[in-house]
């Protein structure tokens, strides 16, 4: 039981890295710069939302598979199979929970007043400085809310897991997988423990967020950032 | 010196000013929509004229005929902005260093240290707090101490009074006066207050609708 618990908390991490590293530039971009066909790509970054996980399994399974462009180059470069792998689970998961990183962090950003930046601009910072000093920390609590949402999204990705990683058992087998298939070959006991932890798992997330964002992120709107608490004058 | 010419353009006004600064507090007078802030922002490059010619003591700031504009952060300018812009995430102190790292490397000796530019604005006692724990006439303050601890060889000072009590106003208004005697540099002061221009004005820079209609010294 243990290890479809490890392999789900693993893949969801490493899908939450994928899309902050992806998403903290698209999302940078798409919140300051106007472009014709933006709201058509847009809807593109939107899509893995609604669209039914299959959908999404079976589009990656074209693009990662071994006759896919990508699959193919990572074969014949690499001699690496992409698909059934653990990393495949960490894709589908990264494009499934995608959606959330990208609207949280978006919104975190256009929040951020532009006057800051242009103050930090007079004050000779380069930009680079200027988003990692002023527009990162400033955007980071609406970040960080868009990380943890997708990591419990991530957790509990079950469709385009199963189809482009599949279900072995210490490999792929996440505990999605793993509750569907003990229920499929009778094991009742195993799935409701396992349905007990991710429950619980996705509870403490979502409760540390809406905690969190309740009084740390109040506070620190309000006064300063890191002692919030001392007293105003 | 700082030589302005700017024309620009946006849908229902245009922004036509030519005017010269040796020294002293231009003040940049008229209503709001009149183009004043705009004529900060293209000084400083955070805006673009369509066309003309910026300068400040030899140095080209932006040629439209030249197709040269020099980054804003290459330009040394101090800006005080309209709601002061304080990093609302950095303490007091925090946000008056910002600026220092980027003209330490250049070598510049410097007029005066951070803490003697906290001293003289009255702010010392407050460098720990965050500009959420500053009330109105000091955030103005700290505002002003970040844009002067950058050294800069011009300061644009955007409605700096405007949201001040009258106390405080009187007040700010003397400083500022002192603060360009001793700093020697050319001020630019965007206000709608015939009081504050009266007050502060070496020059005037009267517009509307865009257009400079007089520009002349102080009565």
């Amino acid at each position: 039981m243990l290890e479809p618990i490890l392999l789900s908390l693993k893949v969801a991490l490493a899908a939450v890295v994928v899309d902050f590293l992806v998403g903290l530039g698209i999302a940078r971009t798409m919140a300051r710069k106007e472009f014709p066909g933006k709201n058509a790509v847009e809807s593109l970054i939107i899509l893995p939302m609604v669209l039914p996980p299959t959908v999404l399994g079976y589009g990656l399974l074209i693009l990662l598979g071994k006759r896919g462009p990508v699959g193919n180059f990572l074969l014949e470069t690499f001699d690496f199979q992409l698909i059934f792998t653990w990393w495949a689970a960490v894709i589908a998961s990264a494009v499934v929970s995608f959606p959330l990183m990208y609207q949280s962090a978006k919104a975190a950003f256009a929040g951020v007043d532009v006057t800051l930046e242009q103050a930090a601009r007079t004050l000779g910072a380069r930009e680079m400085r200027i988003f990692l000093t002023v527009t990162l920390p400033l955007a980071w609590p609406g970040i960080l809310a868009g990380l943890v949402l997708c990591f419990a999204r991530a957790l509990g990705e079950f469709g385009a897991t199963l189809m482009v990683a599949g279900n072995i058992p210490g490999k792929t087998q996440t505990i999605p997988l793993a509750i569907y298939f003990a229920v499929e070959s009778g094991d009742t006991d195993g799935a409701r423990n396992l349905v007990l932890v991710i429950t619980l798992l996705s509870f403490a997330t979502v409760f540390w967020l809406n905690w969190w964002s309740r009084n740390k992120l109040q506070a620190w709107k309000k006064g300063g950032a890191c002692n919030a608490e001392s007293q105003h004058p | 010196m700082l030589k302005v010419n700017i024309h620009k353009a946006f849908p229902g006004i245009t922004i036509d000013v030519d005017f010269t600064v040796t020294e002293g507090i231009l003040v940049i007078f008229g209503p709001s929509g009149s183009g004043k802030s705009t004529i900060l922002n293209c000084i400083s490059g955070l805006q673009q004229p369509d066309a003309g010619h910026i300068s400040l003591n030899e140095r080209l700031f932006y040629s439209g005929s030249a197709g040269i504009s020099m980054p804003t952060r290459n330009r040394h300018i101090g800006y005080v902005f309209q709601d002061y812009a304080l990093f609302p995430h950095m303490t007091v102190k925090d946000n008056v260093m910002y600026g220092i790292p980027a003209r330490c490397k250049a070598g510049s000796g410097y007029r005066m240290t951070v803490l003697d530019v906290l001293e003289m604005l009255k702010i010392t006692h407050l460098q720990d707090r965050y500009p959420g724990q500053l009330s109105g006439g000091e955030k103005q303050r700290v505002a002003l101490a970040r844009a002067l601890m950058v050294e800069p060889d011009l300061l644009l000072l955007d409605e700096p009074l405007s949201a001040l009590d009258h106390a405080n106003r009187k007040a700010f208004q003397g400083e500022l006066l002192e603060l360009q005697r001793i700093w020697q540099i050319p001020f630019l002061l965007v206000t709608h207050s015939r009081k504050e221009m009266t007050v502060l004005a070496d020059e005037v820079l009267f517009m509307d609708k865009g257009r400079q209609v007089t520009y002349a010294p102080a009565a």
